[in-house]
């Protein structure tokens, strides 16, 4: 088991993206943080709080839990639904960033776009991702990465963040090491 | 748990699963889009041997919001009414791929015995079998309590709950008798005391006869029907004798904390157990029973058929 990312790292990787999102949008007026849950959501918070205090205004945030529009429901136990919390203001004509913290196959994400369907019809979608791991499964790229981790397919990257493990690092677990 | 036949059947933790995942799903019931993908290429029979308004559109709703396709029987007007049995029945929609079968039958136990065969491989789920148990109705009206005196979190300890009226017919005072002392509401029984059923004294309520007595002191009052049906003994005199006692009216109504709600399982038969007024009034949340039941539904389906078929051992498993 191996550190990819110290507590520093992800402050600054967030630090960073934060920045891109204003420069790409052009401020914060019609950009909606939305964070997958369970860690995403806790990253769609510390970008919103970091572009606030850039900005110093408030940013939109809301989470969005995908767990219903998954296709790989019978593939697994079942899951824990968790709730999706529409932002103020909604996400209409609004320039909607998703936020997860591990990019993988990119099942996820389409899971998301089909999730946020449901809750309008926003300007743009992009993407946010704490670590993109490579390995997609399908014709999706994010916008925004705070770090690039090559990874073969069977090892395991864990996020933790200190508002539920306790503190901030990425590991990188080998194979088999469940 | 593969089958949903008893409210008995539920641990606390899985009980309070299903409710907090049909607290999500009434998210989607509120939304623009009333659909999600989740259970598609899912075939679910409504298989309804005895009427029912209520249960099964409500099912059908769930099911249809799922995206799940939806095939409805009923015994009138279907081969039931030449003598087919229930074995042959289940056999047919077997061959058909139901992947869940819901219930509804006069006999107790029939949704029991289709579990038990090896008639139908599909999830079965009890949707109300003879005077027996209705689960999904205790739920949702668990669900409805939750949401209303305890803001949609939790169990519901430190509530007490009246039931009233004609609990010897009635499989919904039983499924509720069960869940909500299992979530931690002390359950009270109101009825003439020949309309309790043998053995009542066992199960997790006390009991009174006394409908005035109780009714300040409670958080919510569930009134039951009076089964006319089934109603083929002396049980009570008059109707109007059953109403003058038992019955809820606008004078009841005024003897009930500020914050109790009013609940009826329906369909109601206004006069008898429960008057227009009170039926009618702010504090009924009887409308409301029947769009939480389409949410609690959509849980309970979600629950049993979403996941991998019959290997829900890797852990993270939340129905065992």
């Amino acid at each position: 088991m191996s550190i990819a990312l110290t507590a520093a790292d992800i402050s600054r990787a967030l630090t960073r993206i934060s920045h891109e999102i204003l420069e790409r949008n052009g401020g914060c007026e019609s950009i909606v943080l939305m964070g997958i849950p369970t860690r995403g959501a806790f990253l769609s918070q510390r970008l919103a709080n970091l572009i606030e205090a850039i900005e110093k205004t408030e940013v939109s945030v809301g989470t969005l839990d995908i767990t219903l529009h998954r296709d790989d429901l019978r593939l697994r136990p079942i899951r824990a639904l968790v709730p999706t919390l529409a932002p103020k203001g909604g996400i209409e004509g609004k320039d909607v960033i998703l936020v997860d913290d591990v990019f993988f196959s990119g099942r996820t994400i389409r899971a998301a776009l089909d999730a946020l369907g449901e809750m309008g019809r926003p300007r743009s979608v992009q993407l946010a991702v704490l670590v993109d791991r490579g390995h997609r499964q399908l014709p999706i790229r994010a916008d925004y990465v705070g770090k690039n981790l090559p990874t073969s397919r069977g090892e395991v990257v864990k996020v933790r963040l200190s508002e539920i493990d306790g503190a901030d690092e990425v590991l990188l677990e080998p194979e088999g090491s469940k | 748990m593969k089958h949903l036949l008893s409210a008995s059947d539920l641990s606390y933790t899985e009980a309070l699963t299903i409710l907090d995942t049909a607290a999500q799903m009434a998210r989607v019931s509120d939304g623009p889009i009333k659909k999600l993908p989740t259970l598609r290429g899912r075939t679910i029979v409504n298989l309804f041997f005895e009427d029912s308004t209520r249960t099964r559109i409500s099912f059908e709703a769930a099911a249809k919001r799922l995206s799940a396709d939806v095939i409805n029987f009923s015994a009138k007007g279907s081969s039931v009414s030449k003598g087919e049995s229930l074995k042959d029945t289940a056999q047919t929609l077997q061959a058909m791929g139901a992947d869940a079968v819901i219930i509804r039958h006069s006999a107790s136990g029939a949704p029991q015995r289709l579990a038990d065969s090896e008639w139908t491989s599909g999830v079965v789920i009890n949707a109300g079998d003879g005077t027996h148990e209705h689960p999904t109705q205790a739920l949702l009206d668990a669900f409805t309590i939750r949401k209303h005196l305890k803001v949609g979190v939790g169990d519901l300890s430190g509530l007490t709950i009246a039931i009233v009226g004609d609990i010897l017919h009635s499989r919904v005072a039983r499924s509720n008798v069960i869940l909500l002392s299992l979530l931690g509401a002390q359950v009270i029984l109101v009825a003439p005391p020949t309309l309790l059923p043998l053995g009542v004294e066992n199960w997790p309520a006390q009991i009174s006869y006394d409908l005035d007595a109780i009714l300040p002191h409670i958080d919510a009052v569930m009134m039951l029907r009076v089964q006319q049906e089934r109603m083929n003994d002396f049980f009570f005199p008059t109707a109007r004798e059953y109403s003058h006692y038992f019955g809820l009216n606008s004078d009841r109504l005024a003897l009930l904390k500020k914050s109790a709600i009013i609940m009826h399982p329906g369909p109601m038969n206004r006069g008898l157990e429960i008057t227009a007024a009170c039926a009618d009034s702010a504090r009924s949340v009887i409308v409301e029973q029947v769009a939480n039941g389409v949410s609690v539904r959509m849980a309970v389906l979600y629950l049993l058929l979403a996941g991998a078929p019959n290997e829900n051992v890797e852990s993270g498993e939340i129905l065992s």
